[in-house]
């Protein structure tokens, strides 16, 4: 069984600045780290190498301190990682980036045919969840997306049996094998990393690749260039107008409050 | 040639034979869009034996329905919704499609946007369009909602969203309101398809939940314990409300975490929000500000909860509590005594 991981650097903190030319990320200073989803999704992938055999590989595109993330991976339990980077991948909308991420993982599943790639739901910083279905659509495998739980991974008849989350409960899910799944938190706890894995990781160096790496790749699909999508802008949402500070003793504020609840939604009190 | 393409889509998303709220929400949106654009706006819908569904978008503002009713589409799975969904996009050509940001909602938008290679923004929670240009402006709140950003997307059509549930207002529906009905075929085969729901486990208690209250009742950590969390079910008994509460409170376990509300949470908007001892940082807020009226109790007059309010009390939550629930229940008695559960 061999699992594919997709992680991805993210910048720890809520204080990002915005570069205001570009209206992109300016990441300096801020302490980057790796996606609180995709530590449970490697986390899992490591549980069912446990469970069938094989191999865990991670693949990240980022900067080139994007091999930090990949060293955590290996810490928890991946076998090898790749780094994807490359000043033509940068600016890359969730388009251009499951179109980077496909064209590494096809040149992966080329010499170690892959039978599973895991995402996280979502990456914290870009937040938008599309990544993973994407790559999905690009492999041409199913994608099964909010994944709770795993039920079942059958190797020899190839499906995996899941739980995937929806508004008012879950479904049980079988896909056949090739598929992909996105992962919620609750799947599973990140357990403590053994001594031997810190020490592989330490040492660890990533495979990395550039644009230069993928035969037939096309370009114009790729980084800002190959991104549908731009920031327009970005704007500080208008403060919101300040409450009525209700007076008095608590005893009328409580009454003036109940009344003009009774005024304002006579509706809902059978009026 | 983006030229070519013309409308604006809804995906009507359909549950137990049943149209979701946000899809209705969309709709009121969509309406607005299609006027300034002056075209016509459209819900698709996909499933079995949804046809008697399309009158429902019609009387909530659509002027057209694309179907595609298929047994195959009894549950939802993402490949034969992309499926039949990029068929209909392809043919008809919309400029614009609304999505639910639901689970369902955003694992289709986003096959359907890598499937015709076109744009998706996410998670929005305004829109509007430029209509020199036909520019769709889909906004977002971004970094823990501390700051928003309008995605654009110029060169590709169709321009697709995602909205957050619960932000956008559905148009009160008009009996009777007509439209066209567009029914295309599916074409798949059952057995050339790669995932089979085997099962779907509806949690019944959760139904019950904060997305369809009327009147919440929330607490923070400055109900100071779980003991005192007591205060909040009793008040909300007497108002027929439901308790939610901050991320704090879900952490400190007085709170289970489907009770949640703000950004990592649910998304409410409620006719009443009390909140209760709550801070009112920016990712709470974000989750209950299109409440229709919110009171806000909290001891530190400078709380910020008090900027996303429409009446303060500056008090002790265990101060004011009871004294609500007495003056509720006199005034309930003298009004006839009856919740009105709409
Ligand atoms: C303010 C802001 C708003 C944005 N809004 C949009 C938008 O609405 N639409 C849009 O298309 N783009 C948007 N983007 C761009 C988007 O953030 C980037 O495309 C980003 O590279 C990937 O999207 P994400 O972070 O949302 O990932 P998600 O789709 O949320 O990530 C899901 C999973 O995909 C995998 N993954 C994602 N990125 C990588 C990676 N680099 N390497 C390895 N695995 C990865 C991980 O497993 C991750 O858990 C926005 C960017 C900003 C700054
Ligand atoms: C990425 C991220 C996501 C998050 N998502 C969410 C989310 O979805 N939902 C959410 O709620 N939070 C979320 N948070 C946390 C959020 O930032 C706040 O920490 C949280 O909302 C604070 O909860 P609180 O108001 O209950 O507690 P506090 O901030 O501790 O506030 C307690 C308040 O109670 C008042 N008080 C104390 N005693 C009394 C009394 N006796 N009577 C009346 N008032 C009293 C105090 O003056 C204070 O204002 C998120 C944070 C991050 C970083």
């Amino acid at each position: 069984m061999h699992i594919v991981v997709c992680v991805k650097q993210v910048p720890d903190t809520k204080i990002i600045k915005v570069n205001p030319k570009t209206n992109t990320l300016d990441r300096r200073g801020v302490p980057a780290i790796l996606n609180p989803y995709d530590g449970h999704a490697v986390e899992e992938a490591v549980r069912i190498k446990e469970q069938v055999g094989g191999k865990v590989t991670v693949l990240s595109m980022g900067p080139p301190q994007a091999t930090e993330v990949i060293k955590k991976c290996i810490e928890i339990g991946a076998d090898a990682g790749y780094l994807i980077t490359d000043r033509r991948f940068a600016g890359a909308d969730t388009l251009a980036t499951s179109y980077a991420l496909y064209n590494a993982l096809d040149k992966i599943s080329k010499n170690d045919p892959i039978d599973l790639v895991i995402c996280g739901l979502h990456a914290i910083d870009g937040d938008t969840g599309q990544v993973g279905p994407g790559i999905a659509r690009r492999l041409n495998i199913p994608p099964v997306t909010k994944v709770i739980k795993i039920d079942e991974v059958n190797e020899s008849e190839k499906y995996i049996k899941i739980h995937r989350k929806i508004e008012d409960g879950y479904e049980v899910i079988q896909s056949q094998l090739p598929c992909l799944i996105t992962v919620e938190k609750e799947i599973n706890e990140v357990s403590y990393s053994p001594m031997p894995n810190m020490i592989k990781a330490a040492r660890y160096q990533p495979v990395i690749w550039t644009v230069d790496d993928f035969e037939g790749v096309d370009i114009a699909q790729l980084g800002l260039k190959g991104s549908p999508t731009i920031v327009g802008k970005m704007w500080a949402p208008q403060p919101p107008e300040k409450a009525k500070i209700l007076e008095g003793s608590p005893n009328e504020q409580v009454k003036e409050i109940v009344s003009t609840i009774f005024a304002e939604k006579s509706e809902l009190f059978g009026q | 040639m983006i030229e070519e393409y013309k409308g604006v889509w809804v995906f009507i998303e359909e549950r137990e034979g049943e149209i979701a709220g946000v899809s209705l929400e969309l709709l009121g949106a969509g309406r607005d869009l299609a006027n300034k654009l002056e075209v016509p706006l459209a819900g698709f819908l996909l499933g079995n034996n949804i046809k008697g569904l399309a009158n429902t978008c019609f009387e909530y503002g659509a002027d057209e329905v694309y179907l595609i009713d298929d047994p195959i589409l009894q549950n939802y799975r993402t490949e034969p919704f992309m499926h039949g969904a990029s068929h209909l996009i392809r043919k008809y050509k919309p400029e614009i499609i609304l999505y639910g940001a639901t689970s369902n909602g955003k694992d289709l938008a986003s096959a359907i946007a890598t499937d015709i290679s076109t744009g998706l923004t996410a998670d929005t929670t305004m829109l509007d369009v430029d209509v020199e240009k036909r520019l769709f402006e889909a906004s977002r709140p971004a970094f823990g909602g501390n700051i928003m950003a309008t995605i654009l997307c110029k060169k590709h059509r169709p321009q697709m969203a995602t909205v957050r549930p619960k932000v956008m207002k559905a148009l009160p529906p008009e009996k009777g309101r007509n439209g066209t009905v567009i029914e295309e075929k599916l074409g798949l085969e059952e057995k050339s398809l790669r995932t089979k729901v085997l099962e779907i486990v509806r949690d019944t208690t959760k139904k019950a939940s904060l997305a369809d209250a009327h009147i919440i009742v929330a607490g923070g950590k400055g109900m100071g314990d779980e003991k005192n969390f007591q205060l909040l079910y009793e008040f909300a008994d007497v108002i027929g409300a439901t308790v939610g509460g901050t991320r704090d409170v879900v952490e400190a376990g007085w709170l289970d975490h489907h009770l949640q509300i703000g950004q990592t949470g649910e998304t409410v908007s409620p006719k009443i929000y009390f909140a209760f001892g709550i801070s009112g940082a920016i990712q709470h807020v974000v989750g209950m500000k299109n409440s229709e009226l919110i009171i806000a109790v909290n001891k530190d007059p400078n709380a910020a909860i008090f900027d996303a309010s429409h009446y303060g009390i500056v008090g002790d939550a265990m101060e004011i509590l009871p004294l609500l629930i007495q003056e509720f229940k006199a005034a309930l008695e003298k009004s006839g005594g009856v919740m009105e559960h709409v």
